[in-house]
């Protein structure tokens, strides 16, 4: 059972994530994302980017294992082998840019418990190391109860 | 750009290939996306797609559509049925579709267009309430 004295609370900044242009590309090829900004230097510069754009779901690389090392955290309580992702969302104030170095804070926003099964709402906020926001990460998960 | 516009649509083909590359870019190890032993084990019909991928291929009708994936200013959806992958060379078919709901004057005075997407493998749908904002 979930400990819902966690609702409310925020984990300490992360350390940096330093996004790599070789995790942009790489990640824009697994997902078939052909945008020359996502692969070309120069082409990102050109549209006004200082570096490669990563495409928008790529905060999902290092937002999850912060996520994850939340839901294994015994005090809490999660059964981390029963959970199912219910809903995902991004609010992206810019792109993210390759040479970005990225800090996470993990607020854990809601968790209700309907019909055996528990949904937990974990929202990440990202900023860059001078504190400006990058982007927000919510993530909606699901777990049932064992039977 | 008009409400109401349709999106030009978008058919991906995913293969187990595709689950093991998606897994080492995005770092989501889980096996119910490469193992059938431990995917059937949970209840799950077979292995099946990472539901952040089945999203970030569907982010494709939209950064395609809009030329440049940095609008994206909002990009959401629930996972509403899994994408089973089956181990042989077809894979499975996820078929996009997508409408502009909005179009809208930000406060700051960006138009964006607000797109609804649709996405179906064998013909049900696998993403609810999936949309996008996206910087015209």
């Amino acid at each position: 059972m979930p400990d819902a004295g966690f609702v409310g609370r925020a984990l300490p900044p992360t350390e940096p994530y330093r996004v790599g242009r070789e995790k942009v590309r790489e990640f824009a090829l697994a997902v078939g994302e052909g945008a020359s900004v996502c692969h070309d230097v120069d082409a990102a510069r050109a549209a006004g980017h200082p570096d490669l754009v990563a495409p928008p779901t790529f905060a999902v690389t290092f937002t999850m294992p912060v996520m994850e090392a939340f839901l294994r955290d015994p005090a809490f309580g999660w059964d981390y082998s029963r959970m199912v992702h219910g809903e995902q969302s991004f609010t992206l104030r810019r792109p993210i840019h390759a040479g970005d170095e990225l800090v996470t804070v993990l607020h854990v926003d809601d968790l209700r418990t309907r019909a055996g099964s528990h949904f937990l709402t974990l929202r990440c906020e990202v900023a860059d190391t001078a504190g400006e926001p990058v982007l927000e990460a919510t993530a909606v998960l699901v777990t049932r109860e064992a039977a | 750009m008009n409400t109401g516009a349709e999106l030009p649509p978008l058919s991906v083909r995913v293969t187990r290939a595709d689950l093991v590359r998606y897994a080492g870019a995005s770092g989501d190890f889980n096996p119910i996306h490469w193992s059938e032993r431990i995917a059937t084990g949970v209840g799950l019909p077979g292995v099946v797609a990472h539901g952040m991928l089945t999203m970030a291929l569907a982010g494709r009708l939209i950064t395609g559509w809009v030329g440049d994936p940095s609008a994206v200013r909002e990009y959401a959806v629930r996972f509403t049925r899994p994408v089973v992958v089956p181990d042989d060379d077809e894979g499975a078919l996820l078929e996009l579709t997508g409408k502009v709901a909005e179009v809208a004057e930000e406060p700051g005075g960006e138009r964006t267009a607000r797109v609804s997407v649709t996405a179906r493998v064998d013909g049900r749908t696998v993403l609810g309430r999936a949309h996008a904002v996206v910087a015209l």
